[in-house]
């Protein structure tokens, strides 16, 4: 091996070390946080007993989850009963590999270590630890598999709350990954690339997507939501239809297992929006590319703040709406986001041309500007004047009989 | 589709869904900086009146005290009433009778854990001796120190219940 392979394999296992280390870690804090904030949100205080204003909670829990009592159902299918967790956290933590957190940092180094040998590195590092020429199908991909462990776990338990709860998952997961991956065809088309990196710079050069591609960022939010299947959309969980759906059997770390993987999808999903739709670690004003250890931090900081903005948006919707019932959640995968997406797509593919095309302009910032007008325009028709109980309807009236007066 | 439900004839207003979800996010966005209402319970606690920011009711029926004369004997004349009429059957009860003829209580035990504090020892109670107190901090390390005994009742401190007046309802 050459010393730039020794020096690359062994900055990439760093990445790996601090990226799953932070990635936990943030998990365990979300659980607090989650607390915290559905507790203010409802005039109370929250945890506020173990260590400084509750900080210590989580390890108070992960302590009791680790040394509470394994529980198995009678009659489950054992093996895929202790598999299901693993098969819902591991997707979940992979997620998180892509994701550029920062600036490339400048690393040079040439050392002679012992075991390892020379190892060397020049140039700018990024700082995603795999930076994938896939980019986000990668995510759209891996996260998907997810579906296999809440699936498995549901049918593994052999209870029919623990069932019904994984068949709505994968009902749910597969509606909503079509919406998902089509709002993310409006960013290929500004973009030409899925790679986070690309994806980045593109809005460095333009605006924001969430300006130029304000709907594509609705869809992706909503479609995010329900992906992480959480509220409104947590109908493999539903506690008052289900009790708690696909892990209604699980005690211990396995529960854990669930609930770490569910947090890290947030995160997961919660940097994707950042990056694809708010500049990723791109600082308003910051036109320069990285360099610096400075420049590195501060946009590190830029995407922790982003992504941090997501994670209590997604509580602050959690503990905010009400369920959607089952087929009010179709209804909004097919009938709306699907078709909406699909549009927008057709919206956007016929305005990129026609500006490039038809009008001349080339300045990616002039194209983001006129695009940002477009979806004022396609908002305020979208949510004003289609949403007056067309789009999303309550309820739906009996359907007559055919050859019977309605 | 699947369930035939009425739809009514709503204005658009009520029937958006995405201001109605804007508007409920105001709301709870709103109480994040609203006075949190939890009690810190070992550091605050509620009192028997109104003086501090949490009180438990007058009228509350809590573990029972035994009022004392001014000798400090306790005014029970073992009459028997409290024990005839406990539904729970968890007053113990034994009379005594000194040289001048006045009956006190040989023994005279509660056990709280039988006790459903229903009040009615204290409104049966002609001496006004036994009564059901405000308090509720009750814990112990073993169950026989549940059984409260005479002495133990009389030396608790705590208010007595106002008990619960059908004229009076709300204790004005």
């Amino acid at each position: 091996m050459t010393p730039e392979l020794k020096g690359f394999l062994l900055l990439a296992v760093l990445k790996m070390l601090v990226v799953f280390t932070v990635v936990l870690v943030g998990v365990a804090m979300l659980t607090l946080m989650e607390r915290k904030v559905s507790a203010w949100m409802q005039n109370r205080r929250g945890p506020n007993r173990v260590g400084w204003a509750g900080l210590l909670q989580p390890a108070a829990d992960g302590v009791k989850n680790i040394v509470k009592e394994e529980t198995f159902p009678a009659e489950a299918n054992t093996v895929l009963f202790i598999l299901a967790p693993a098969m819902m956290f591991i997707p979940a933590l992979c997620l998180a590999a892509v994701i550029p957190w920062a600036a490339p940092l400048p690393v040079n180094f040439d050392w002679n270590l012992p075991l390892i040998g020379y190892v060397s590195h020049h140039g700018p590092m990024s700082m995603a630890v795999a930076d994938l020429p896939i980019g986000f199908l990668f995510v759209l991909a891996v996260s998907s598999l997810s579906v296999y462990g809440i699936a498995i776990a549901g049918w593994s338990s052999n209870s029919k709350y623990s069932l019904l709860g994984g068949l709505r998952s994968s009902a749910q997961m597969i509606s909503y990954e079509v919406a998902m991956g089509m709002s993310l065809v409006p960013v290929l088309l500004l973009t030409g690339n899925s790679t986070f990196t690309e994806v980045i710079r593109a809005q460095q050069q333009g605006i924001w997507f969430s300006a130029s591609l304000t709907l594509s960022f609705f869809v992706f939010l909503v479609a995010g939501l329900a992906e992480t299947n959480r509220l409104p959309f947590d109908l493999p969980e539903a506690e008052s239809e289900l009790i708690a759906g696909y892990h209604t059997e699980y005690s211990a770390m396995k529960f854990s297992l669930f609930m770490i993987g569910e947090y890290a999808n947030m995160i997961t999903v919660s940097a994707m929006l950042a990056t694809l739709f708010f500049g990723g670690w791109d600082l308003p004003g910051r036109w320069d590319e990285g360099g610096t250890g400075l420049a590195t931090l501060l946009t590190g900081v830029a995407m922790f703040l982003k992504t941090f903005f997501f994670l209590f948006f997604f509580m602050w919707i959690r503990w905010s709406l009400p369920r959607f019932r089952y087929d009010q959640l179709m209804a909004l995968g097919w009938k709306f986001l699907i078709p909406l997406a699909l549009t927008y797509i057709l919206v956007v593919c016929v305005a990129v041309w026609g500006i490039e095309n038809v009008a001349g302009i080339t300045s990616p910032k002039v194209r983001g500007l006129i695009l940002f007008g477009l979806n004022v325009v396609a908002c305020y028709v979208v949510f004003f004047i289609l949403d007056r109980g067309r789009l999303l309807s309550g309820s739906y009236r009996r359907q007559a009989p055919a050859g019977v007066r309605g | 589709m699947a369930i035939g439900v009425k739809v009514m004839k709503r204005p658009d207003r009520e029937t958006s869904y995405v201001r109605a979800a804007l508007k409920g996010m105001a709301l709870t966005f709103k109480h994040m900086f609203q006075p949190k209402v939890t009690m810190q319970y070992p550091e605050e606690r509620s009192t028997a009146d109104d003086r501090g920011s949490y009180s438990v009711a007058p009228r509350w029926r809590g573990t029972h005290r035994m009022l004392a004369d001014e000798q400090g004997r306790s005014k029970c004349v073992a009459c028997g009433l409290c024990p005839q009429i406990c539904p729970a059957n968890c007053i113990k009860l034994v009379p005594g009778e000194d040289e001048e003829g006045n009956r006190y209580p040989l023994i005279y035990e509660i056990d709280e854990f039988r006790c459903v504090f229903c009040g009615y020892c204290q409104e049966v109670c002609p001496e006004e001796a036994i009564h059901v107190g405000v308090h509720f901090e009750n814990a112990e390390y073993s169950r026989d120190r549940f059984v409260y005994d005479l002495e133990r009742l009389t030396s608790q401190t705590h208010s007595v219940s106002t008990l619960w007046d059908p004229a009076d309802p709300r204790g004005q």
